[in-house]
């Protein structure tokens, strides 16, 4: 474990943390504007969470354990991928941790506990939304999985720390075709994880079209304060990883100050352009019914697919 | 698309500027939320007067999120109940376990005459009482159905911006 | 002395003892016995198998001992690994049959068959010749054909399964058998070193007829498309511990099969064999997780499921024979141990799952996932196992899966770059089935967990479930342990693993392991469960000290479920398996084909009136529809048309006898 490992896995789970509600704040506040509303600020998310914080928690009756440790698992397990990920520095605080395929593991962990805490509460809503959000994910991880395939083929590693480095040596790849088909097939892919429209409206208040927020109807709460900050951590985690294994520059490449000043900026910089970028995609977009959501899933797998022969046809 | 994006470009902002804070008469209750109030509205009986009264306050024009208040699906989600219309007998058991579903610290909000004093429907047969009969009453708003500069107003006494 | 014979010697000594205790001990001692004696079996099996994984082969041949051919045995290293497996499998199911046998299946032939048939399993991996393979593998066909039928006088199922079982086994068998004898035609012996050496210089047509015909039979045996039939019938309606026995350690031999007689005995073999293979194993892991997925039935969902994982299996032999014939030794290798690495964890998890339904079977008296429920209350040491068991199956960290799958992705995703256009195409499709198998088997797991253990129980008997006894559950805790040590330290497990692949491809060994972390050799790759699990731990204890800090120290309130305010819910509003699994089945409509249809009942008075409406979903197994039936229809046909020769006149059974003798003598005068 190296000094700028260490620093990394410090740094990065705390920038995660501090600024996903901001990123969240900021993401309301573009589709506020451009829907010709003032919008509450960027610190808003902020505001919300610390009055969640400071309310009562509640225990519906009938529900088990698991329904109290799912938010924690679900911080939990993003956490770990905020240390692990390469966002502002290059190695990594736990290097045999930071595989593609690990991360994209724990993130599914943390879906599949929120899920579970859906069925565990019995109510019509909890189960449709673990229902929904289970067909998602089973959709949703093979896209992943063969997206990232593409991207570990000519690094010959799914090592996160070897592929950025081995873009930041290479600049030419980015724009090949693996990597474009490859990052649109993430892009989808993303959205759809991270329930944003057209898959899921993060924003709904129709019980019927819900997914994530079905799950979580009956928390309330520091409980409910970490399904949200949780939710927002992994909307920052994979716009970070789209970001860094398209357009690593700026990242940390020695422990300096200056470098991990420039790595932190560059990070915030890039995942605040995506989100907003993605709130103004939002705006355009109406949300697809739900069982229109694997065909928009089944194309982004094609297009990962493709990416995958492109980098063996054309290597 | 490109005809939206004209759309948006021609309209801008339509948003009217805030008014000045509202003085005094907070609430003690809302005073633990700290500029963040989530709404859960329950319609307890009423005309839909009122409903289309906070519908506006939540538009674009009054805009009332950009105080911090918001409205949310389920009652454990909320800090605030905004009940409208006279509680029926129907609605007066529902609206109990609404009021027992949020967590504390919680404040309550009678919007419109209805809900203050049954207004019109006073001593109607299925009207159960007034809102403040079934379950305490923090802020009331006046009106049938009360402008929506005046529910702005009362949700921003609750959030404090 | 060798530490491997003896083991075996022991292991088959106390199986046969067990089973003849079993038919003279008294009624109330029988199964305790015959538990005690099978886990001592498997014990012994275990150990023996571990001397054999540390060096310490045992060869014994006994030539009198069957006629014409004589017993060979042999423990290498390959058959140490399903040794030790079997063994460990039958550990768990001995100790779990105790207290599962008592509710009944405690009959004298019951009870006696059970060792022999651990004993028969681990005389199969032993086996060194074919007369003596053959033997042993017709014996474990038979007795864990008598333990699946054990309940056929309690239900009608049994029997049906019973007799599919029998004649998929048996098909299994003599394709099995002409496989290996047209090998032993070109051989000087029937034993398998004369084998092997036969293998070298084989013509390609004759050793591409035994490796088809040795894949379908073993294949059969594993539960591989499109020969799985028997499966999701015989598994489920096994009693819960010979269940676990079949589906962790039996299914197995079909995979140790295909290893033995294609990679080791045919030596390899050209690529087509193992696209074959690999081809197989993927289809098989889609269709069976998609059943699974679909299952209502708590012990069918398992058995769909352990068709998927052998399906991962041999994905990874597959691509171990095609990277072999590339000539590529350390990727083989690679994928071996990821195909043997899977064999070991599946086996463990596969057998905490079914002894935990068996656990929910004997407490409710159900395993239809839409009427349970709620169980965690009243059976919680059920609900951790099963909960551990589907954590470990659905390929997530920190669960046993998540290791071997993720060895099995880099063996597939180092291949890309190695040769040829064949290896080109076919490794992204696979890592695409591996990742959509593992992204279905989320799922799968998620509804069988979350829907039969957790929320409010949907029906009497779930309400009224009581926990199992203390045997059960201690069988189930010894497999639990298995799971857990397998999911942290694989680093224990895999350099062995990885020594026996490269044994078997020559190649050197594919993965290290220092004591927390699993590096590849010769590629790039490393991987940290044990670390990644206290990282994780780390991160929950970190959330809730700074929840403890920042949050409000009020008491958790305790409050009713939030029903709209309209009342308590029913537990017929709850998400049931199969609303859970509906978005699911509409995605895959095309490939599940599920039959649904409602009726509409009008009121007498007018036809706008409703009265009621009654809505049917069946999800078919439409490869069993498509493939089987019109097979079985045409036996029907065939019997019947045979029907009219035998119309029960002795006149006419001697006409065909005279007829017969006469046509033959008639044969024989033309031809001599």
């Amino acid at each position: 474990m190296s000094a700028l490992g260490l620093v990394g896995g410090v740094v990065q789970p705390l920038l995660v943390v501090a600024g996903s509600p901001v990123l969240v704040g900021v993401m309301r506040q573009v589709r506020a504007r451009l829907e010709g509303r003032a919008g509450a600020g960027i610190g808003q998310s902020w505001r919300d969470l610390r009055k969640l914080f400071g309310k009562e928690s509640i225990a519906p009756r009938g529900t088990s354990e698991v329904f109290r440790f799912a938010p924690l698992v679900l911080v939990a397990t993003t956490v770990v991928v905020a240390i692990v990920v390469p966002f502002v520095t290059t190695e990594s605080a736990l290097d045999p941790v930071a595989d593609l395929f690990a991360v994209v593991a724990l993130l599914a962990l943390g879906t599949v506990a929120l899920a579970l805490a859906g069925l565990d509460t019995g109510t019509a809503f909890g189960g449709m939304g673990a229902s929904r959000e289970m067909t998602i994910i089973a959709l949703v991880e093979p896209t992943l999985l063969v997206a990232i395939f593409a991207l570990s083929v000519r690094v010959g590693s799914t090592n996160l720390a070897a592929i950025v480095s081995s873009t930041l040596h290479d600049p030419a790849r980015v724009i090949s075709p693996v990597s474009l088909l490859a990052a649109v097939a993430l892009i989808i892919v993303i959205v759809a994880e991270t329930g944003r429209l057209p898959v899921d409206n993060p924003s709904t208040h129709l019980e019927l079209t819900m997914v994530h927020e079905a799950m979580v109807l009956e928390y309330a709460g520091p409980d409910l304060a970490l399904v949200e900050l949780a939710s927002a951590m992994r909307l920052t985690v994979f716009l970070g990883l789209l970001a860094n294994l398209f357009v690593p520059w700026g990242i940390a490449t020695s422990a300096s100050p200056l470098a991990l000043l420039g790595g932190v900026v560059a990070v915030a910089v890039k995942v605040t352009l995506l989100g907003a970028m993605l709130a103004v995609g939002e705006v355009f977009l109406a949300k697809v019914r739900l069982f229109r959501v694997p065909e928009l899933v089944a194309g982004s797998f094609l297009l990962a697919l493709l990416a995958v022969a492109a980098s063996f046809f054309l290597a | 698309m490109l005809r939206l994006w004209r759309k948006i470009r021609g309209t801008g902002r339509v948003a009217e500027p805030a008014p000045p804070p509202p003085a005094a008469d907070r609430p003690d209750a809302a005073v633990g939320l700290r500029g963040s109030v989530q709404v859960r509205h329950v319609d307890a009986g009423s005309c839909n007067g009122c409903e289309v009264e906070i519908g506006s306050a939540f538009g674009p024009v009054y805009d009332a999120e950009r105080y911090g208040a918001r409205l949310v699906a389920s009652p454990r989600h909320a800090d605030a109940l905004m009940v409208t219309g006279p509680v029926t007998r129907n609605m007066a058991e529902p609206l109990r376990r609404t009021y027992d579903a949020v967590p504390g610290p919680k404040v309550v909000v009678a919007v419109g005459d209805c809900a203050r004093n049954c207004g019109v429907f006073a001593g109607a047969y299925g009207v159960a009482g007034a809102v403040h009969d079934v379950i305490p009453v923090d802020l009331e708003i006046v009106g049938c159905p009360p402008r929506p500069e005046a529910i702005t107003e009362a949700l921003r006494k609750l959030t404090g911006r | 002395m060798n530490p491997t014979g003896v083991g075996l010697g022991v292991a088959v000594a106390v199986g046969v003892l067990a089973a003849v205790a079993a038919v003279v001990a008294p009624q109330r001692m029988r199964t305790a016995v015959v538990g005690v004696g099978t886990a001592a079996c498997g014990v012994a099996g275990m150990a023996a198998g571990i001397c054999a994984l540390s060096g310490t082969t045992f060869s014994l041949s006994l030539p009198s001992l069957l006629p014409l051919a004589g017993v060979m045995v042999t423990v290498d290293a390959l058959g140490g690994v399903f040794l030790a497996i079997t063994g460990a499998v039958a550990v768990a199911a001995g100790v779990y049959g105790i207290g599962y046998a008592r509710q009944g299946g405690n009959g004298r032939l019951v009870q006696a068959v059970a060792p022999l048939f651990v004993v028969a399993m681990l005389l199969v991996v032993s086996a060194a010749s074919v007369g003596t393979f053959l033997v042993c593998w017709e014996l474990m066909a038979l007795c864990s054909l008598l333990l699946v039928v054990t309940e056929h006088q309690r239900r009608p199922h049994v029997a049906e399964a019973g007799r599919w079982y029998a004649v998929m086994t048996h098909l299994g068998l003599v394709a099995i058998l002409i496989g290996l004898l047209v090998l032993t035609a070109n051989a000087s012996t029937d034993s398998f070193p004369a084998l092997r050496e036969a293998g070298q210089h084989l013509p390609p047509t004759v050793a591409a007829v035994v490796f088809v015909l040795t894949l379908a039979g073993f294949g059969s045996k594993a539960g591989i498309l499109p020969l799985h039939a028997w499966l999701p019938r015989a598994h489920p309606e096994a009693p819960s511990h010979v269940s676990a026995l079949m589906s962790a350690a039996m299914v197995n031999l079909g995979v140790y099969g295909i290893v033995r007689v294609g990679l080791d005995l045919l030596g390899g073999g050209p690529r087509w064999w193992w696209l074959l293979v690999l081809t197989l194993g993927a289809v098989s892991a889609i269709y069976g997780i998609l059943q699974a997925a679909m299952s209502t039935d708590l012990k069918r969902l398992l058995g769909y499921s352990t068709t998927e994982n052998m399906g991962l299996v041999l994905v990874g032999v597959g691509a171990a024979g095609m990277f072999a014939a590339g000539g590529d030794r350390v990727l083989a290798g690679l994928a071996l141990a990821a195909a043997l690495l899977h064999v070991v964890n599946h086996a463990a998890f596969k057998t905490l799952l079914f002894l935990a339904a068996g656990s929910v079977l004997h407490g409710t008296g159900s395993r239809d996932l839409d009427a349970l429920g709620g169980l965690r209350a009243r059976m919680p040491a059920t609900t951790a196992a099963f909960g551990l068991g589907a954590l470990a199956a659905s390929a997530l960290p920190p669960g046993t899966a998540f290791v071997s799958e993720w060895l099995l992705l880099q063996a597939l995703i180092h291949g890309l770059p190695a040769s040829g256009v064949a290896t080109a195409i076919a490794m992204p499709l696979s890592v695409a089935a591996v990742a959509l198998t593992a992204g279905l088997a989320v799922a799968t797991f998620v509804k069988a967990f979350g829907v039969g253990f957790l929320a409010r129980p949907r029906s009497d008997a779930a309400q009224n479930a009581t926990e199992s006894p203390a045997t059960m559950l201690a069988g189930m805790g010894i497999a639990g342990a298995a799971c857990v040590g397998l999911a942290l330290f694989p680093t224990l497990v895999l350099p062995v693993i990885g020594s026996v692949a490269s044994q078997v491809v020559g190649s050197a060994s594919p993965a290290l392991a220092d004591a927390v972390t699993v590096r590849l050799v010769g590629v790039a790759g490393s991987l940290s469960p044990l670390m990644l699990t206290i990282a994780l731990v780390v991160a929950i204890v970190l959330v809730i000290g700074v929840l403890r800090a920042v949050a409000s120290r009020r008491a958790r309130r305790a409050a009713r479920l939030w029903d709209c305010g309209a009342g308590p819910l029913s537990a017929r509003m709850e998400y049931t398996a199969t609303s859970f699994a509906e978005p699911l089945q509409r995605v895959f409509d095309n490939v599940l084909q599920p039959e649904t249809d409602v009726d509409v009942t009008h009121a007498r008075e007018s036809s706008y009136l409703v009265e009621a409406v009654e809505y049917r979903r069946r999800v078919p197994d439409r490869i069993e529809r498509r493939l089987y039936q019109p097979i079985l229809t045409l036996i029907g046909a065939w019997g019947r048309a045979g029907r009219r020769l035998a119309t029960g006149s002795v006149h006419r059974y001697l006409g065909y006898g005279f007829y017969t003798v006469c046509g033959l003598l008639i044969l024989l005068v033309v031809t001599r």
